[in-house]
């Protein structure tokens, strides 16, 4: 009935379908001019040419004259030459700093949405805290801890533990992932696990599961959605990410693709180079960006009917 | 029943409360030391505001570049708000309304965004400004362009979730007595579209003000220096306490907006009758229905 009644006056307000194109033309525009064209222009960089007095790019705007030597160059470096350190760090780093904001993150959100009883408006505004601190600040605070004599390095000089932190250390940088993307794992998760159906979960409990059971049989098929858009929303941005390692290590040694990108766009010469790699990187997230896309779509198709 | 579940509970407890403490002590610890006497950000050497205001050059609220920076930072905020909220409430409504092919063209096109890393979105943009559109030049202009293209998204998503809420019966009804479609849509809808928009200006403020990468990519040096790119260049220097000054200054701007924005929220709410106080008021700004 409900479903009916809104097919009914949604069909309605649908017939001025002129009004609505109206409505949605200046935006649509904006991002196509600055953000779809931009990737055109990121390509036509990248298969352009070098020119050979001043050895900067030159864009090549006509695809069918795109030229493919320099991209070749970079994937088998990506693949086989000196990126392929890089490549690996990145995926690695990420992959462990995932696995560690799902570790301390997932009890985080299902003792918020299942136990904290009284005191969860507190504990929620304090979880949301760190969303609102600027990531700079919270990246300068452990610069200001992990400095030689900073108060973490002299703390752990007690214990013998006399490590350069901030000298490229992967420990620090992949901590230092872990620390500044949670808060924004922590409340999509917390979000999922708080729309759930817990009653189901009861009920298996109260069927003979144990919780172990009712955890692996009911909860996480349940949350699977959930925790995975929520795990793509974080894993984009940490793939992208060259200032917390710019921040903490500044070492070669620990170098991310995003401190290439960077170093290639606003550092070096060769912008070419930059641009093959912002489109190896963006060939690659497009696998989750879509995935993703397509999961929320699927939800809030859900929600609307 | 209720006894188990909360021992059951116990121990995460303490996983909660430690990473409560994880997150925010480090922060309070360089607060601290923004009001170091000493010119270090690690020992402590008494207290003082030499940092905040008393030196007269170094502070960061005497210091010339600092103050640039600020200025740069809420002359950027407010340019970006000013073009992307129009921009973002007339998208949200047209592209919840429209059907068809076009729709799901609109529908990518303003979800993208939103999970597109910010150095894709800003290296992309910084070829195309200093190739293809070479008009703008780099520096204030293309960071508001930027800026207003990386957070047109959040404005949409933000106000479509508070029009699906509504639904049109509202406006229906003000059709059926009567009105226009133009005056269903200017004194019903958008009237009732205000805690969104109120949601999207605290949360594109924020964005704006604390955005580093977009920002570093865009700028053209000095003239163009917001308080992110100030702090970042000199994090890894031997900077003063003056550099935790303006990060807490940083800080407490968000806070002071997104504050003012919570209240703002939830006296709406009230007066309007809609259930949900300041719980509501903060899914909306950190867009956890999303």
């Amino acid at each position: 009935m409900d479903a009916l009644y809104r097919r009914l006056t949604t069909a309605n307000l649908k017939n001025s379908p002129r009004l609505w194109a109206g409505f949605a033309i200046p935006g649509t525009v904006w991002l196509t001019v600055l953000f779809v064209i931009p990737f055109y222009a990121v390509a036509c960089v990248a298969f352009g040419t070098i020119d050979p007095v001043f050895r900067d790019a030159v864009p090549q705007w006509n695809p069918l004259s795109w030229d493919f030597v320099q991209a070749k160059q970079i994937f088998t470096s990506l693949a086989t030459g000196p990126l392929r350190g890089v490549a690996i760090r990145t995926v690695v780093y990420v992959v462990c700093a995932m696995t560690l904001c799902f570790v301390i993150g997932f009890p985080i959100a299902y003792f918020l949405a299942r136990h904290a009883g009284k005191r969860k408006l507190l504990l929620l505004v304090l979880i949301i805290v760190p969303f609102w601190v600027n990531y700079l600040m919270r990246m300068l605070a452990w610069v200001n801890l992990l400095s030689v004599d900073g108060l973490f390095t002299r703390f752990m000089r007690n214990f013998g533990i006399n490590y350069n932190w901030l000298d490229g250390s992967p420990i620090t940088v992949t901590l230092g992932l872990v620390y500044g993307y949670i808060p924004f794992l922590i409340l999509p998760l917390y979000a999922t696990l708080e729309r759930l159906d817990w009653r189901l979960v009861d009920a298996a409990r109260d069927l003979g599961a144990k919780p172990r059971q009712a955890f692996r049989l009911v909860t996480l098929p349940m949350s699977k959605a959930g925790l995975v858009a929520a795990g793509i929303l974080i894993a984009l941005p940490m793939f992208g990410d060259y200032y917390t390692n710019d921040l903490l290590s500044r070492s070669p040694s620990t170098e991310m693709i995003g401190n290439q990108i960077d170093f290639f766009l606003n550092a070096s010469t060769q912008p070419q180079n930059g641009a093959l790699l912002v489109l190896a990187l963006s060939l690659f997230l497009l696998l989750f960006m879509s995935f993703y896309l397509r999961s929320t779509r699927q939800q809030s198709r859900q929600v609307t009917r | 029943m209720s006894t188990t579940t909360r021992r059951r509970g116990s121990p995460l407890v303490f996983v909660i409360w430690g990473y409560i403490i994880w997150s925010l002590v480090p922060v309070l610890i360089a607060v601290i030391y923004s009001f170091n006497d000493g010119r270090s950000r690690t020992v402590w050497q008494g207290f003082s505001l030499r940092w905040w205001i008393t030196d007269p050059y170094a502070s960061i609220f005497r210091n010339d570049e600092t103050r640039n920076a600020i200025s740069n930072s809420l002359v950027l905020a407010f340019a970006t708000l000013l073009l992307v909220t129009p921009l973002g409430i007339a998208l949200a409504i047209g592209s919840q309304r429209i059907r068809g092919r076009s729709a799901n063209f609109v529908q990518g096109l303003t979800s993208t965004p939103l999970i597109t890393p910010e150095i894709v979105v800003g290296a992309a943009l910084l070829l195309t400004f200093t190739r293809l559109f070479t008009a703008v030049p780099l520096g204030f202009f293309a960071q508001l362009l930027g800026n207003v293209t990386f957070s047109l998204a959040s404005v949409v998503v933000i106000v479509r979730a508070r029009l699906v809420s509504i639904g049109t019966s509202f406006e229906e009804a003000a059709r059926d007595l009567g009105a226009t479609r133009w005056q269903a849509l200017r004194f019903v809808l958008l009237p009732m579209l205000w805690p969104s928009v109120m949601a999207s200006l605290v949360v594109v403020f924020a964005t704006v003000i604390d955005d580093f990468v977009i920002t570093s990519f865009l700028s053209a040096g000095v003239s163009s220096e917001t308080v992110p790119l100030r702090i970042y260049s000199s994090v890894r220097g031997g900077a003063t306490p003056a550099l935790n000054a303006l990060a807490t200054l940083l800080v407490l701007t968000s806070f002071a907006v997104l504050i003012i924005g919570l209240f703002g929220l939830s006296t709406w709410r009230k007066r309007h009758g809609e259930r949900g106080g300041l719980r509501a008021a903060l899914a909306d700004v950190t867009r956890m229905e999303s």
